[in-house]
């Protein structure tokens, strides 16, 4: 079944020469796969490198952090009651020794920053790829099937968006108790339904597509369909939407954890670092308690931000092409006007 | 009118009954136990179960449901187990706390967002436009909890220690008491709130101008030699207002649990603080009548946002 993978729009971006001219160039024309394109454009992005690195650079210290916690010699939750705190019991500030200042409990910022960073990754990619899994299935469901089962799917979206989700976030986890496992799960319950709605409308006009009714024709299955011809061109919805659901997932995290509803003390999360820093107004006397875990927090979730934007706009070359046809239709007036 | 108004409200008040079902459904399966939790660590089995039949607990589940369903319709939320205040009472001593918070925070996103987005859609790649979108990735990237903080810091506790107090650090003061006061205590939550919600309406109103400005009434406003102010206000916003109308609605429950944060940090005894303390309490009537509250006024504001399509567009026929 012949199907168009690439756009034929992509090739008159001027980042890439049209197979016309690289013929003509005697040139080899080599084939690129829809993501080699896209990488090449993202390369060609600074911002897009930029916060590509910041991101990589937290992942490789989220990783990386027993070994940097061995390194300093300080773990994640011990407390140094002697060399973290002052004689009259007040957290010391940045020295040597603890290199971002130390907590209330005489516990090394830095290493629990790290600790923070994996914790959050962690939660945001599990919570992300759930979410776009169950917003996945149900909007291809509700969108390819339509009728009462639409119905009834997209009354499920429509309520769930119209929710407070944080106060039914904290409620719900009042009922079962706060954890890792409660904080995941209430993120993916309050995180699908967008994705869901972007996929149902994708959906409603891919099964009108003409490849769509030829896998019908010979006799493939709803399920096949969707799997098959439905599912690879969603792709691209799917992986903006990823992209964009990392950072809501780690501040919803945070929020949580900030409100003591999260995942709970010891285990170091940039939330309920936080929650320290403004319980009894620490951060009076303790500025890198507030200041290091909020600028950990914005960074990442900036960089994951910039990043989304750079990848829908090299994955959806559209806003260039706009640019491209106001400057024919200038070019064109101004001829009628000779 | 009447009748779209009255279709509007009882389909508001089906979701209400749904989620007040749910709540409840949701609340009894619940594993943990609250006439355990009053009665305390070390209370014996039988004290459990003489809290239980205090509190009504021990009845059949069907029971329950009917007589906090008919509590509902005569205004009766059912008593508080932490303090045994009527659950009604102590949501509306604490709402004008939170409905100054919300009203003040929504009316500085419009204002911060709006002209953010007008600045930057009159001419789109200066660097106001760069700054306008600065703001906004800042805006959607920052949690309501860091903003909040920063705030404090900067504006309370920096300026304090330089001997110039001007903001409080938590509390609040009702309007009716002082005007002044309350106004002073409630800037940097207001900020708080209308900081990060006002990223979204910047973003919408760009985005939407940038669009309109291209449209051919526009050109034919300007070739009749009306100013570039007017044409941007009067022709170009006319068109911008019903998807920032829309979002205000889709915002309004995320704007809620923006503040229940701002609540908790500048102290604010607000509902939002209300319904975290009873979260941690266990304090089951109090929750459910916070989120069937909190349900309302998203059920209320849709409402009103239909009404509002119908003024502001008259391509909107209400039937």
């Amino acid at each position: 079944m012949p199907e168009p993978t690439v756009d034929p729009v992509v090739n008159e971006t001027p980042d890439e020469p049209n197979a016309a001219q690289v013929a003509r160039s005697g040139n080899e024309v080599a084939a690129r796969s829809p993501f080699q394109l896209v990488w090449t454009r993202l390369r060609r992005d600074p911002t897009a490198m930029v916060s590509a690195s910041v991101i990589l650079l937290v992942i490789i210290a989220a990783i990386a952090a027993p070994l940097i916690a061995a390194w300093v010699g300080h773990g994640p939750d011990e407390q140094f009651r002697k060399e973290g705190l002052t004689p009259s019991g007040l957290p010391t500030g940045p020295n040597e020794e603890f290199l971002l200042g130390a907590d209330n409990l005489g516990r090394d910022l830095f290493v629990r920053l790290i600790y923070g960073a994996q914790l959050s990754l962690i939660v945001a990619f599990v919570a992300t790829v759930g979410a776009l899994g169950i917003g996945t299935l149900v909007g291809m469901t509700a969108g390819f099937m339509r009728g009462k089962v639409d119905t009834v799917l997209t009354w499920l979206m429509d309520t769930t968006l119209s929710l407070p989700q944080l106060l039914f976030a904290i409620s719900l986890v009042s009922l079962v108790g706060p954890s890792f496992g409660t904080t995941v799960i209430v993120i993916i319950l309050f995180s699908w339904a967008p994705i869901a709605r972007v996929v149902r409308g994708q959906t409603l006009s891919i099964r009108e597509r003409e490849f769509v009714e030829a896998a019908r024709s010979l006799g493939a299955s709803n399920w096949r369909i969707m799997r098959v011809d439905v599912l690879p061109n969603l792709v691209v919805p799917i992986l903006v939407y990823g992209t964009l659901l990392i950072p809501q997932a780690i501040v919803f995290e945070a929020t949580l954890s900030f409100l003591g509803l999260g995942v709970l003390p010891p285990t170091a999360t940039w939330g309920n670092m936080l929650a320290a820093a403004s319980t009894g107004s620490m951060y009076t006397i303790a500025w890198w308690m507030l200041v290091f875990p909020s600028a950990a927090l914005l960074s990442v979730t900036l960089a994951f931000n910039l990043l989304g934007d750079s990848v829908r706009d090299a994955l959806d070359p559209r806003q260039t092409l706009f640019a491209k046809k106001r400057r024919v239709k200038k070019l064109k007036t101004k001829e009628i006007a000779k | 009118m009447i009748r779209f108004l009255s279709r509007r409200i009882l389909s508001g008040v089906l979701t209400l009954f749904a989620i007040s079902g749910v709540m409840f459904l949701l609340f009894y399966v619940a594993p943990n136990d609250p006439a355990a939790t009053i009665a305390g660590p070390q209370a014996t089995n039988d004290q459990i179960d003489q809290v239980r039949a205090r509190l009504g607990l021990d009845m059949p589940i069907l029971e329950r449901y009917w007589l906090f369903i008919t509590g509902l319709f005569q205004g009766d939320l059912g008593y508080s187990y932490f303090n045994k205040e009527p659950v009604l009472d102590s949501l509306v001593r604490r709402l004008p706390a939170t409905a100054s918070l919300a009203l003040g925070g929504l009316v500085v996103a419009l204002a911060l967002g709006v002209t953010i987005g007008i600045g930057a859609a009159r001419k789109p790649g200066s660097w106001r436009d760069k700054l306008g979108t600065t703001f906004v990735l800042t805006g959607l990237s920052v949690p309501t909890f860091v903003a909040g903080l920063i705030l404090l810091y900067v504006f309370f506790y920096l300026l304090t220690v330089m001997g110039l107090t001007f903001f409080p650090a938590a509390g609040y003061v009702p309007f009716t008491e002082n005007p002044f006061e309350w106004a002073r205590h409630l800037i940097l939550p207001w900020i708080t709130v209308g900081f990060v919600a006002a990223a979204t309406y910047a973003r919408l109103v760009r985005s939407q101008l940038v669009s309109v400005m291209g449209e051919d009434y526009i050109r034919t406003a300007r070739s009749k030699g009306i100013r570039e102010g007017r044409v941007v206000y009067r022709h170009g916003m006319r068109n911008v207002l019903t998807p920032v109308v829309t979002q205000i609605s889709l915002d309004f429950a995320v704007l809620m649990g923006g503040l229940v944060v701002t609540e908790r940090i500048f102290g604010i005894n607000g509902i939002g603080r209300l319904a975290i303390d009873s979260v941690n309490r266990g304090d089951q009537p109090v929750i459910i009548g916070a989120m069937l509250l909190a349900s309302l006024f998203v059920v209320i504001a849709s409402i009103l946002v239909d009404l509002a399509y119908a003024m502001l567009d008259s391509r909107v026929r209400v039937k």
